[in-house]
């Protein structure tokens, strides 16, 4: 108990001091993170809203498909992109294994379906309210699908907040593609399992608690943000 | 102005069965048209038949000219009451003087002090004044309404009726499904009355509630039930 109880102690003192390994740890995690989450909205919500209004053969098998690939283990990915990124691999002459770069491509990829999937139900509630009125007033598929974006964007908000939950918590993926490599690729997660095999539970705990905060801020303004965006749509 | 609106052997099936039944219609270019008929006649299929917003079975539709369509339950976008009216004058023939025109337009309908506010936090009159200025900020040829007025008080209603008649007014023809015969009194130059998706009767206002000569519209107006 009293191991603990020094543990959290010590954790509690590297956060305040401003430890700067820590600092680095936090600030690389919320770059690949982050740059992760832009990356899969681009790409994610603009598929999610097409999905959501184009009506094609085969929608039904894609549907299932992009809401299976939410599911995809981390670990296969990393793996996947490690393939891809060796320097045997199709994309190896770009010497991008190891480099954060990596880890964000293997991120994005792990968070993209999320994005899509969820975004694809929300647009397409959306959806069956506007088309007629979107139709009558002629609003090209382009058009309908930036408008959705817009007025969903009270939902969305969360549905990014999802993928960036799933990006900043994630560890199989990342370690594989970038090695843990300290002052280069070691992000929080990687770190905490890094320090607690070592048996170095202070600094382990003290991203621990630095995860929890994020977690929790991030919660907190996207919360703050969804009400006042709430409260402007609907009055 | 548009070309008259004309129908050929229009039909329309729906779950097996004939909706609306081999129409030939004509309709002037000008003027409000007013479509009623008991629940189920196919009134609101045929509007949106007219507006394209269905494809029909079999037949043809002729029609030329901007349209816009005023539902019966308003659509609101998630967003304030001006940016609604400039997402429509954005896109019409207003578009160059799309912010001077939205605070004269929300002046006119009396929304200009509640300009900022969220669309959906008008009431059922404000919203559907809205949407119907929306409408028209698409400069339509052709305004279709689909029962705009039917859950409206008698003063919604009224300004509601004042718009539509200042829009035929100049020039805009006006398609208007309803079931309150005093708003079809009020605005129809002429009269299609609808029977299960059959037309009964096309005619002039006047002679429609004077002498209607198909039984069905004739129950109708007497207020007796027609199945």
């Amino acid at each position: 108990m009293h191991e603990f109880t020094e543990a959290f102690r010590l954790a509690f003192a590297l956060v305040l001091a401003g430890d700067a390994d820590l600092i680095e740890i936090v600030g690389l995690s919320l770059r690949v993170s982050l740059t992760a989450i832009a990356v899969a909205c681009f790409i994610g919500l603009p598929l999610g809203a097409w999905l959501a209004i184009a009506r094609f053969k085969g929608r039904g098998a894609v549907l299932v498909v992009v809401n299976a690939l939410m599911g995809l283990p981390p670990v296969v990915v990393g793996l996947l992109v490690y393939l891809s990124l060796s320097r045997a691999g199709p994309l190896g002459s770009f010497g991008l294994l190891y480099t954060p770069t990596a880890m964000i491509i293997a991120q994005t990829i792990l968070i993209a379906p999320i994005i899509a999937a969820l975004s694809r139900q929300v647009i397409e509630d959306l959806h069956a309210e506007y088309d007629e009125q979107f139709r009558s007033m002629g609003l090209s598929r382009r058009e309908a699908i930036a408008a959705l974006l817009w007025d969903g964007r009270t939902a969305l908000i969360t549905v990014a907040l999802a993928g960036f939950g799933r990006a900043i918590a994630e560890v199989g993926a990342v370690i594989i593609v970038g090695g843990n490599i300290d002052h280069l690729t070691r992000v929080m997660t990687t770190a905490i399992a890094l320090e607690t095999s070592k048996g170095d539970l202070p600094l382990a705990l003290a991203l621990g608690l630095i995860l929890l905060v994020i977690a929790l801020t991030v919660n907190a303004l996207a919360m703050s943000l969804r009400r006042k965006s709430h409260s402007f749509a609907h009055g | 102005m548009a070309d008259p609106i004309r129908t050929a052997a229009l039909t329309l099936n729906a779950g097996g069965e004939d909706r609306i039944r081999a129409l030939d219609l004509t309709l002037s270019a000008t003027g409000t048209t007013v479509i009623m008929g008991p629940n189920g006649a196919g009134k609101s299929l045929l509007l949106r038949l007219l507006h394209r917003l269905i494809a029909p079975t079999s037949g043809t539709i002729h029609s030329t000219g901007r349209q816009a369509m005023v539902f019966q339950r308003p659509v609101m976008l998630r967003r304030s009451v001006e940016a609604n009216l400039l997402f429509a004058l954005r896109r019409g023939p207003y578009a160059q003087d799309a912010a001077n025109k939205c605070r004269e337009v929300l002046t006119g309908i009396g929304l200009n002090t509640r300009a900022k506010q969220p669309a959906r936090s008008l009431s059922g009159g404000e919203q559907q004044r809205l949407a119907l200025a929306r409408a028209l900020s698409l400069g339509p040829e052709i305004l279709f309404l689909d029962e705009p007025t039917a859950s409206l008080d008698p003063t919604a209603t009224l300004a509601i009726e004042k718009t539509v008649q200042r829009a035929a007014d100049a020039n805009t023809k006006i398609i208007l499904v309803t079931h309150d015969q005093g708003q079809a009194r009020r605005l129809a130059d002429e009269i299609i009355f609808l029977h299960n998706g059959q037309l009964c009767e096309h005619t002039l206002a006047a002679e429609f509630f004077d002498a209607p000569t198909s039984p069905q519209a004739r129950a109708y107006l007497a207020g007796q039930l027609v199945l």
